[in-house]
């Protein structure tokens, strides 16, 4: 099908995106890499829609070290995060999860916020920003506020972002020494979106487990973290399957993905313990 | 007409070398424009929801799904297609490769196919067969079974390698 | 004089050797013209309002919102096209009992599957004709949704068709010898129930249909990406009232058909409907969303079948009972029986047994319609067959490669006719299977398996043997009243320049058609590929002929071809004697030279006596025959179908833990008599195993209760892509059909027959040690974990 767009316009500025997010009055939507956005309107999914094209707005792209964390523009193309050797030292989960997202030329255009603000519970970066404990930094029309990932996400394709709010930037703790941050997931093809996925991130007293896949947004699996926490890895595996309510769809069921996301885990921890030894 | 929206545009581009100009529907898609407006109906429109690859074109310097960027979004960037390509010699091992090995049987894929290879290949160096089948894992090809796709594009990294060797 | 195939240093030895596409370097340059490539003058767009019920009676429909959309031209309902176009009934005389209700164009007063189309809204292009689309207002007045296959001929079921009496559209029983006897008396009977997922083509290039007409000329004019132009030229003919002489089919560039492109589609007849009655051309090219659920589906069968076997492990019998639900209509004009009819045909192939029984059971549902897709029903029964095969080895504890030894065909046992009637010429099935041992290194592998195994993981080994149904005669449709012609035709002619030309009935989809036909050109007359140019896929120019479908272009096509080449190679050595005072039989055309028979010595290019023939006619004998154009046409007469047969092997891994399954290599070994472009063929091969590939791991549509597509896109229905693909290792038994003097048989269809069921027992054999059982495809990694007990049973 055609793309039905009810208008256009592309920002000069953050500010000028801002303005014409509120001029829109709720028929908004940013346009950045367009990956997922593009398709729903292909698919008339969304019509009517007035587009803010955000893409040209080059100080919204770019990964830096702002010392204690690592700072992430929301432009930032998921291709650019793959080879970013900053990234690849602070954050090594978002270098391996790039690999899991779609394929070359979707990595080439997709962007991080974009990909943040769609909150696909599928997807690979928001479940990644969860575990990583980071902070999205976003401006609107009354100024700028930092929302926490565990925040971000209210439910399937929804987020915390007002109407005429934009996703700017991501801030992230930097990996420590001892750190440790691995991904699984189990797709039924390369590219596509995962039948379950879980990031794990180990720190010196704490553990994240943050999933994909199996619920209306990406969760954080606590009950599990604690277990891992008090050293009790079986514990953790039987309080990840009994704490996630998974949705059943036609590619598998609920029971299924419980199940994988316990092996997932398990792989997971496996590979902690092989980088150790 | 909300103030600061449009629903056509003026563009202006480079396609295959060449300034074009023109005022696009801003829902339109970059290969609808490629294909309706400039007549190159290289790159096709299959699946129009960024999976089947039919649309691959280059967009300054990098493969991308030509049915996921709008064309109003191509504004001032420099795209190529197969037929630019080809005009450039840009990929004519490629294509020859594709010919000799029968990489291509129907055709309507092959275009996507050799941007996406394309892109391959500039990493240098050989991909491995496993490689070369991940980076192509976003091109649908019903008719050859990819084998001899992922023949096709070896042959040439290494032909490349080979002669950068020399 | 024939052609010594033997011998590969023969002049002009084309036949049997890879020789490039001509037509490939155009499509690498993107120099392809589809059907959406092609822009004509006044050219209008359709786009299509669709059933969103999959049964529902149309209570009023309100299109003046969409007529009032800037550039929308005409709104057309289901009456509108029924006043200039006669609906179609998909039946063949030949298929007993088989009914099916008139099908219109556009839905009349009744719609029967999410899909199925009921507006057509006409504007000046696409995107305008969908904005007009989404506004027109269909009222709808629901019906009961009849969805299940097996519960579709139950009393309390509703009648989809209250006229029809039933839900039943065709039933097949066939019986030989005394299967209950032969069960009663076997050493071990082996049960299974298998089913497979309902499947779709997902050509690339999605249909696609431009139809001109020139009311000035009484002329219609259709650019169709179509397997058989001379059927959609009698179709159209018929039901739009026009002679079939004033229809011209013009099939360009394909992109890929696989048995989709075959058939008559309700939006692509009401498209010329509209072209008709606009009077000029209108452009339907298919979204890939409405392809879904408006291109033919395929192949969803269940299956319950028995294997008995003696102590041996000697086939005793065979008893299959098929049930198929084919959607609310059968397809015209092939219908929706063949692939059913089909499965009773060819369970057992490959293998000699007494006793057979057979039923399939043909159901309407509110589904989308199902027909002949890609090795209609083949893959069905080879899973079946060989499926069954291999839990008799099993449980008798013999190898699979062994108890295939015992029980298939001798190779020099024909020609023989099997249990369920079918007359094999010459098949190969122990040279195949023992090439395929050869070749996959089998007993390193079970070396392989067996060290995997201690290691914790679960690989295993499949074969499939299977037969494939080729070259197919009138008795496929032609005696059941279609005007599908199995006969092609071919007409080859020579040019002043000495170069030839040769024009087919048979039609390229990127197979290769123009290769072949070259090269049988080339050889058959002594020319270069290189000085053959192929004219296919227009009915105004080319032999009537069949088109592509059943695996019968190089079969068919190649012979009339042949025919045609040696035709036009004798007309041109009677002028030579002529003009060289030299006997015909003395002299021979090598690379496009007249030369001496014996010494090879040049005696005239072809160049010069195309000059003297076409412009100095004057210096030859008054009563000379000169016909540089000769034409021949082909059919089967002796058998109604050239079987071929083969064998494939699949090694893979499963993850015990994810389900997953991971495809490690795969092996094909075929029979398709004559190899006329080995390359061509490998890729057919490997191209079809990939199709098959797909049924096995990927590929199912689903349907909720109500009847609605759940997976309409291709991200949710899952075809195969290159990562996960294998390796493929092909090699051929070449038995020529002694029909034809080219001796060639289909090649298409037998990668796709073969793979699911290699895949399947390659999954059982590595689960075997945990005594899980698949034979639900695809086999999906909840599938496998469901049969591995890792998670429960679905209620």
């Amino acid at each position: 099908m055609k793309a039905s767009a009810g208008g256009y316009a592309r920002a000069e500025s953050t500010r000028h995106a801002i303005e014409l997010l509120v001029s829109a009055d709720g028929q908004g939507r940013v346009l950045a890499g367009g990956q997922s956005l593009v398709a729903a309107l292909n698919m008339r999914l969304s019509s009517d829609d007035l587009l803010v094209d955000i893409s040209r707005l080059s100080e919204l792209s770019g990964v830096r070290d702002a010392g204690g964390t690592l700072r992430i523009g929301a432009l930032t193309r998921h291709a650019e995060i793959g080879r970013s050797q900053l990234v690849r030292t602070h954050a090594p989960l978002l270098s391996e999860a790039v690999r899991y997202i779609a394929h070359a030329a979707i990595r080439n255009r997709g962007t991080i916020g974009g990909a943040l603000a769609h909150a696909d519970p599928a997807a690979e970066f928001p479940a990644c920003a969860l575990a990583l404990g980071a902070t999205l930094h976003v401006e609107g029309p009354n100024g700028a506020r930092a929302i926490a990932a565990e925040d971000f996400f209210e439910s399937v394709f929804t987020t915390a972002l007002d109407e005429d709010e934009i996703l700017v930037e991501l801030s992230l703790p930097k990996c420590g020494p001892g750190d440790a941050q691995v991904i699984e997931e189990v797709a039924r093809r390369s590219g596509d979106y995962a039948l379950a996925g879980l990031c794990l991130v180990k720190r010196p007293t704490a553990y994240r487990v943050a999933l994909f896949s199996v619920a209306e947004t990406p969760v954080l699996a606590q009950r599990c973290m604690a277990a891992l926490e008090a050293g009790d890895p079986d514990g953790a595996v039987e309080a990840l399957r009994a704490e996630i309510s998974p949705p059943s769809d036609t590619q598998a069921t609920a029971e299924y993905r419980r199940h994988l996301a316990g092996i997932l885990l398990r792989r997971a921890l496996a590979r902690l313990q092989g980088d150790r030894s | 007409m909300t103030p600061g929206f449009v629903r056509k545009a003026d563009v202006a581009l480079t396609v295959n070398g060449e300034p074009v100009e023109a005022t696009v529907p801003v829902g339109q898609h970059l290969v609808d424009f490629l294909r309706l407006e400039l007549g190159l109906t290289g790159a096709h429109a299959s699946c129009e929801h960024g999976v089947c690859g039919a649309c691959t074109v280059q967009v300054d310097g990098q493969a991308i799904r030509g049915c996921l960027m709008l064309a109003v979004q191509a504004e001032g960037t420099e795209v190529w297609t197969v037929e630019g390509l080809t005009e450039q010699a840009a990929i004519t091992d490629l294509q020859d490769a594709f010919v000799a090995r029968n990489a291509l049987q129907c055709g309507f894929c092959t275009p996507g196919f050799l941007v996406a290879a394309k892109d391959l290949l500039a990493m240098g160096g050989v991909p491995t067969r496993a490689e070369t089948r991940e980076h192509l894992s976003g091109n649908y090809c019903r008719c050859t079974g990819y084998e001899a796709i992922i023949d096709a594009v070896r042959s040439v990294a290494q032909a490349r390698a080979a002669k950068g060797a020399v | 004089m024939s052609i010594r195939f033997g011998n590969p240093d023969r002049p002009n030895s084309y036949i049997g050797k890879t020789v490039p596409r001509p037509n490939a370097a155009k499509l690498v340059q993107g120099r392809g013209r589809y059907v959406d490539d092609i822009v004509l003058p006044r050219m209008v767009h359709v786009a299509f309002v669709r059933s969103p019920f999959a049964h529902a009676r149309i209570a009023g429909i309100d299109a003046e919102a969409a007529k009032g959309v800037r550039g929308v031209l005409r709104v057309f309902t289901g009456a509108d096209i029924a006043a200039v176009c006669t609906p179609w009934v998909g039946v063949l005389n030949h298929l007993k009992g088989l009914k099916s209700p008139p099908e219109h164009a556009l839905a009349v007063d009744r719609v029967c599957w999410v899909g199925e189309p009921v507006v057509a809204v006409v504007a000046g292009s696409r995107s305008v004709a969908e904005d007009g689309a989404a506004l027109v207002e269909v009222a709808y007045d629901p019906l009961p949704v009849v969805t299940e296959t097996m519960t579709a001929l139950d009393a309390e079921t509703p009648v989809i068709h209250p006229e029809l009496g039933d839900n039943l559209a065709f039933r097949r029983l066939h019986e030989t010898g005394d299967v209950d006897a032969a069960m009663a008396g076997a050493h071990k009977v082996v049960t299974a129930r298998f089913r497979t997922a309902r499947h779709t083509g997902v050509t690339l290039e999605p249909r696609s249909i431009l139809v001109d007409w020139n009311p000035a000329d009484v002329r219609m004019t259709a650019y169709h990406s179509t397997q058989a132009p001379h059927m959609i030229q009698a179709v159209l003919a018929k039901h739009l009232d026009i002679p079939e002489s004033r229809v011209r089919v013009i099939c360009g560039d394909v992109g890929g058909s696989y048995g989709i492109k075959v058939h008559v589609y309700p939006d692509e007849i009401a498209t010329a409907a509209i072209a008709k009655i606009m009077g000029r051309p209108v452009k339907f090219v298919a979204d890939r969303l409405e392809s879904f659920n408006s291109d033919i589906h395929a192949r969803d069968h269940e299956i319950e079948a028995r294997i008995a076997v003696d102590a041996q492990g000697g086939i005793l019998a065979f008893d299959v009972d098929d049930w198929t639900g084919i959607g609310p209509y059968s397809v015209y004009p092939r219908t929706s029986a063949i692939e059913g009819n089909q499965v009773v045909n060819l369970c057992g192939g490959p293998y000699r047994f007494e006793n057979y029984r057979a039923r399939t059971t043909v159901v309407f549902q509110n589904k989308a319609p199902t027909c002949q897709y890609r090795a209609v029903g083949h893959p069905i029964a080879v899973a079946v067959t060989e499926g069954l095969v291999d839990m008799a080895a099993a449980e008798l504890g013999l190898d699979p490669i062994e108890i295939r030894r015992r029980n298939l065909y001798a190779d020099d046992a024909y020609p023989v006719t099997s249990p369920a009637n079918m007359r094999f010429e010459g098949l190969s099935h122990h040279a195949s299977l023992n090439r395929l041992v050869e070749m996959m290194g089998y007993d390193a592998l079970r070396a392989d398996q067996a060290e995997a195994r201690r290691q914790g993981r679960y690989r295993g080994i499949g074969i499939a043997s299977f037969i494939e149904l080729t070259n197919p005669s009138p008795f496929m449709y032609g005696i059941g009243g279609a005007r599908i012609s199995s006969q092609d035709g071919c007409t080859v002619r020579m040019d002043p320049d000495g170069s030839v030309v040769a024009l087919s009935g048979v039609t390229e989809q990127g197979q290769g058609t123009e290769a072949m036909l070259a090269q049988i050109v080339a050889e058959g007359v002594g020319v270069k590929p290189g000085q053959v140019r192929i004219v296919t896929g227009d009915t105004e120019i080319t032999p009537y002929g069949g088109g592509t479908w059943a695996s019968r272009g190089a079969g068919i096509g190649g012979e009339a071809a042949l025919q045609a080449a040696r035709a036009l190679r004798r007309a041109i050595l009677d002028v030579a004697s002529v003009l060289l005072q030299d006997r015909a039989d003395a002299l021979d055309i090598r690379d496009g030279q007249v030369v001496d028979g014996t010494t090879g010595g040049a005696r005239m290019p072809l160049e010069e006596l195309g000059r003297i023939v076409y412009f100095r006619g004057d210096t030859l004998p008054k009563d000379l025959p000169r016909e540089l154009v000769q034409t021949r046409h082909y059919t089967t007469k002796e058998y109604p179908f050239a079987f071929t047969n083969g064998v494939q092997a699949s090694y893979l891994e499963v993850d015990t833990d994810t389900g997953i399954v991971t495809l490690l290599k795969h092996w094909c070994v075929e029979d398709c008599g004559r190899v006329i472009n080995p390359q061509l063929v490998d890729e057919q091969i490997r191209g079809g195993i990939v199709q098959g590939l797909g049924g096995a791991l990927f590929e199912e549509i689903h349907y909720d209760a109500e009847g609605q597509l759940l997976n309409g896109s291709m991200a949710d229905y899952l075809v195969p892509m290159a990562a996960e693909m294998p390796d493929m290792v092909i090699a051929h038994v070449e038995t020529p059909t002694q029909e034809s003097e080219l001796g060639a048989k289909g090649a298409g269809e037998a990668g796709t027959a073969g793979a699911p069921a290699a895949v399947m027992n390659a999954i059982n054999d590595a689960l075997r040690p945990l005594d899980a059982r698949l034979t639900e495809m695809p086999f999906t990694p909840e599938r496998i974990l469901r049969a591995l007990g890792k998670i429960g049973d679905l209620t």
